[in-house]
């Protein structure tokens, strides 16, 4: 495979640094959806927006997760939209439920499958999205967003919710071309509808290859090039979170999180020292030292190939 | 000799027994991982495990701390979106059992796993909220709770209606359409509790030791106990040393009280 620094890079070409795609594409106020159902989510990003210093962002996603925990801690953040609000596996994402507990935070909440929904109207261009009830009514009178209609045909009464199209979507994948054909495999949660639902998008990726590489697998490219604005070549973007065959999960720092949130301190020390403090994603990379880098290593495990034919 | 336990142990297989050869569960993270592990590698080895982040088949080959982590997809049967899964999956009726647990459940097993207190907009405390709960409680064929048996945890009403159980009795549930027959038994650490055909949660069965008094003293409403109580099969050796030696070798999940 053909890494960046090898390829001739094309005029049509989509290639940006990570900082600059950050300040082109999000922009105060905007509503922001960092992509990743626990996979491939873009910490780099959300890294570089807090270096960034933007504010009165609404942030959503179906899990916030630690990503959106740091920014709403680095003051990123007006609102939040969310379907589940925990640390994944370990408990509470303290921050946002504090600024929550105390009114600080805006917040405006889904089920998994209508916030999922949200985004499949948006990606399809619809103005909503219909799902049967499912009688636990509490939240259709907590978000007015959560409605009911007839629908047409039998008479009977569904949910609906309204299509989310995000200002800015930001999905990180495992290998993309430079104008943004990109293949991601793995848990893909909902990538493909952040991608096609958000008005500009940003895609970060693990490796940068060759046209002929995604040409090689096409059911493989879950997003177009045609729908990308900009492309970044961001190694380890993924970190605490992972990238399935590139490497692990870091449950270890999932479990300390929970521990340096605890305290305003804490979370400072944090902030300054592993975002502020280090200029991008391969500083921070280099300052996890070789032990995580060596215990976050996977094993490869190769599929079958699939013959396409040659027609 | 007596075998020695905890709580979140003689939970997990109590509740892996619940599980047939053949079902297609939609695992939660945590204890009710450990208990489908567990029945695959017992009682039911052609379990099918999917996991809401969209994994179908998953064979974990090690314990997963997330719901999301990579060890589910490896050798899985099948990897969709989300929207797949809840929609093709769960909404379309393809989900045999789900797995649910919550802050509260109330005595028609209603499930509280938004906010305790009694404003929304002013929680006194903010839980994660329902996740894919709404729909598994919704639409799995049969659905089981996994919760310590204290007061706090089964009040008369939940403060919240996050997933629906059987909501003031029975038979509201088929009057708004839900598929799923709804919670069909909630497994505590001291038995096991069953809707009646009110849908309201009466103590059937006590694991080996417990007592009826202990149940009712720790539930939040006045709990029935049926007159043929059963008594759970004490938990094994081989259930144990599975679960200890194979699914949570750091304790992670089964020495939690």
């Amino acid at each position: 495979m053909k890494k960046t620094t090898e390829m001739k890079v094309s005029p049509m070409s989509k290639l940006t640094p990570l900082a600059e795609a950050i300040s082109q594409n999000v922009h105060d106020g905007d509503v922001v959806y960092a992509a990743g159902f626990t996979h491939l989510i873009p910490f780099a990003s959300g890294h570089e927006i807090i270096r960034q210093n933007k504010r009165e962002l609404v942030l959503a996603r179906a899990t916030p997760d630690l990503i959106y925990d740091q920014m709403v801690a680095a003051g990123c953040a007006r609102k939040v939209i969310f379907s589940y609000m925990g640390n994944p596996g370990v408990g509470s994402l303290r921050i946002i439920r504090s600024a929550i507990e105390k009114n600080t935070l805006e917040w405006e909440e889904y089920s998994h499958f209508g916030m999922i929904s949200r985004l499949q109207a948006g990606a399809a261009g619809l103005p909503f999205m219909p799902m049967n009830q499912t009688a636990a009514t509490d939240l259709e009178r907590a978000n007015p967003l959560i409605r009911r209609i007839i629908d047409p045909y039998s008479g009977h009464e569904v949910v609906t919710v309204p299509a989310l199209n995000p200002d800015v979507a930001i999905v990180h994948v495992q290998r993309a071309d430079e104008n943004g054909n990109a293949h991601l495999w793995g848990i893909v949660g909902e990538q493909k509808e952040a991608a096609f639902a958000a008005r500009r998008l940003i895609l970060t990726a693990e490796e940068i290859v060759d046209e002929s590489v995604i040409r090689s697998d096409p059911n493989r490219t879950l997003i177009p090039g045609f729908i990308v604005d900009s492309v970044c070549h961001v190694p380890f973007a993924s970190h605490p979170s992972y990238a399935q065959g590139y490497y692990d999960r870091d449950n270890d720092f999932y479990l300390k999180w929970d521990k340096i949130s605890q305290t305003a301190d804490g979370v400072r020390s944090y902030l300054d020292e592993w975002i502020y403090g280090v200029k991008d994603r391969g500083e921070y990379w280099q300052k996890l030292g070789s032990e995580t880098q060596k215990r976050l290593s996977v094993k490869p495990r190769l599929s079958q190939p699939v013959n396409y034919g040659n027609y | 000799m007596d075998l020695e336990y905890s709580s979140s142990e003689l939970m997990i297989v109590n509740a892996a027994r619940l599980l047939k050869n053949g079902d297609v569960v939609f695992v939660g993270v945590g204890q009710p991982n450990l208990a489908c592990n567990l029945a695959k590698r017992t009682h039911a080895p052609d379990l099918v495990m999917i996991y809401e982040a969209g994994v179908i088949g998953a064979e974990p080959a090690r314990l997963p701390l997330s719901i999301g982590d990579p060890t589910l997809v490896s050798g899985a049967l099948s990897v969709v979106s989300m929207y797949d899964i809840f929609a093709n999956y769960l909404q379309r009726g393809n989900v045999g059992v789900g797995f649910l647990g919550g802050a509260q459940i109330d005595k028609f097993g209603n499930i509280n796993a938004t906010f305790i207190g009694d404003d929304y907009t002013q929680p006194r405390v903010r839980l994660p909220g329902s996740g894919g709960a709404q729909e598994i409680a919704a639409w799995a064929s049969r659905c089981y709770i996994m919760t310590p048996h204290q007061k706090r945890r089964f009040p008369e009403k939940v403060d919240f209606l996050t997933s629906a159980g059987y909501l003031d009795r029975s038979g509201s549930r088929q009057k708004a359409g839900l598929r799923g027959r709804g919670p069909v038994g909630v497994v505590t650490n001291i038995g096991y509790l069953q809707p009646e055909l009110t849908g309201e949660l009466v103590l059937t069965a006590l694991h080996p030791g417990k007592t009826a008094q202990e149940a009712i003293e720790n539930t939040g409403w006045d709990l029935k106990v049926v007159e043929d109580l059963r008594i759970t099969d004490p938990v094994t050796e081989k259930e144990l040393q599975i679960l200890r030696e194979e699914l949570d070798p750091t304790g992670i999940y089964i020495k939690s009280a």
